[in-house]
């Protein structure tokens, strides 16, 4: 009998796992579980062109990250609509929600991240995350009806949001508990000044507020905030992070204290035969040389292959360069690598208050992040050093192309 | 690599479909022996066609890594 590997988790690296393993002439069979009824769909759209796009277009319907016919070339055993609920590390075993012990002889856990919620936010209609399709529709419904918009948190999510509200007319108040928006990803120095792009831009921004809950008759109304003031909202989005989906492994004696713990190959530390692959791995990046999580995109979609590689016999690390991209204020932002709060930061090209900007950022042999906005070009050979491994000095050599 | 007696006979061919392709540059920055960039405009080019055996890693992992699903990477029977 041909080995069993049990995939828990469908959405991106999931299934760009179960894909690496067949394109590794794996002939295992492959269990993909998923707690949803569908598999995901891709999701960076979900905050970005989904919103805009006109009803006919091609964008206003959200992608799966599988096609029904690539799944079906997968040759897998698709079981949705069952949540795994605790592992049997020892027993190589997963219990899922209708009372079976699936056998494994290698698992992956793939299960992704939720978004946090807020305690003391109700659930009223008009309060949405954003993480599935559905989510994204509803918001997308109220934007079209030119919603007061307030969106709780001013990260990647957040900013998306309430720059697509700005430019679709709708009025949109940002309350984000830092002093800065995105200060997480952009770091102390970036990060207010590009706040200020979002203020200049219409965007209402309170900045060090508390939101203390929602208030309204039977959807929401107003956003009291922890000055005692309150914001009229029709549609509060809350964008306040998310937290690995790591529930189900409480008591397999994995360390799953912020995410689950693993090798620089994605190999569970302490467990055989299980591997970790997207939002949920906090692997040893070798780059880095210390356990980091990174929830997006590009990280997830390259997980599957390593993983893959590593369980058909190939050892392979992930060290890959974090990328992550963000559509707002009319442009795109990307930020290549880690921006650390106690680096020192240059604009090599453009500045703060210009249209466009490149910045590094860095400090003594490391340059640890390159960030463009409506720079694609003038990146470009930052990136280069920034993946080569320059030291921070070799970041202001490079004359920027014209 | 292994390769079964029909995949010899075969070639790895990798494809960008500029109409799609955005220039995020993950590809070069995944797999830079195969894609390049557009030094104008950042769009990734394909600069090893066929994939030679020892990049088809790289290729693959480079298709995988486009955020706009903008690369396609395909065997197709070698016509010499």
């Amino acid at each position: 009998m041909s080995p069993r590997i049990v995939i828990v988790g469908a959405s991106l690296a999931g299934t760009r796992t179960a894909q690496a393993l067949r394109r590794e002439g794996s002939d295992a069979r492959i269990m993909l579980v998923d707690a949803a009824t569908d598999v995901a769909c891709d999701r960076p759209p979900l905050s970005k062109a989904f919103l805009t796009a006109p009803d006919a277009s091609p964008d206003a319907s959200p992608k799966p990250v599988l096609t029904t016919a690539q799944l079906g070339e997968l040759d897998v055993e698709l079981v949705l609509g069952r949540r795994a609920v605790s592992l049997d590390a020892t027993g190589h075993a997963v219990q899922l929600d209708d009372g079976r012990a699936v056998h494994y002889d290698a698992l992956v856990v793939a299960t992704g991240s939720v978004p946090r919620t807020m305690p003391g936010v109700a659930p009223l209609p008009g309060v949405h995350t954003l993480r599935t399709a559905e989510d994204a529709a509803a918001i997308r419904a109220a934007l079209a009806a030119g919603a007061r918009t307030v969106v709780v948190g001013g990260g990647f999510i957040g900013a998306e949001i309430a720059w697509t509200a700005r430019s679709l007319g709708c009025p949109v108040t940002v309350v984000e508990q830092l002093p800065a928006m995105l200060l997480r990803g952009l770091g102390p120095v970036l990060a207010p000044a590009f706040t200020r792009r979002h203020a200049a831009a219409g965007v209402r921004v309170l900045l060090g507020a508390g939101v203390t809950g929602v208030a309204g008759t039977g959807r929401v109304e107003q956003v009291l905030l922890s000055d005692g003031t309150a914001v009229a909202a029709d549609l509060v989005v809350v964008g306040v992070g998310t937290a690995p989906e790591t529930a189900w492994l409480r008591g397999s004696g994995l360390d799953v204290s912020d995410g689950v713990l693993c090798t620089s190959r994605l190999a569970v530390a302490g467990a055989d035969d299980v591997y970790a692959a997207g939002d949920v791995a906090r692997w040893h990046h070798p780059r880095y040389g210390v356990p980091i999580r990174v929830e997006h995109w590009t990280n997830a979609a390259e997980h599957g292959p390593v993983v893959a590689a590593n369980l058909c016999g190939r050892p392979t690390e992930y060290d890959a360069v974090p990328y992550v991209w963000s559509d707002q204020l009319g442009a795109r932002l990307q930020i290549f690598g880690r921006v650390r709060p106690g680096d020192e930061v240059r604009y090599v090209f453009g500045g703060p208050d210009e249209p466009r900007f490149v910045a590094v950022a860095g400090h003594g042999d490391e340059l640890s992040a390159v960030v463009g906005f409506g720079a694609l070009k003038e990146l470009m050979p930052y990136r280069r050093l920034l993946v080569d491994g320059a030291p921070w000095s070799a970041a202001e050599a490079v004359t920027p192309s014209r | 690599m292994r390769y079964t007696a029909k995949e010899k006979e075969s070639v790895m061919r990798a494809h960008v479909d500029l109409n799609v392709c955005q220039g995020h540059g993950v590809c070069h920055m995944s797999a830079p022996d195969v894609f390049e960039l557009d030094p104008e405009d950042g769009h990734s080019i394909v600069v090893v066609d066929p994939v030679p055996p020892h990049l088809e890693a790289a290729a693959q992992l480079g298709a995988d890594s486009c955020p706009e699903r903008a690369i396609t990477v395909e065997r197709t029977v070698r016509v010499d």
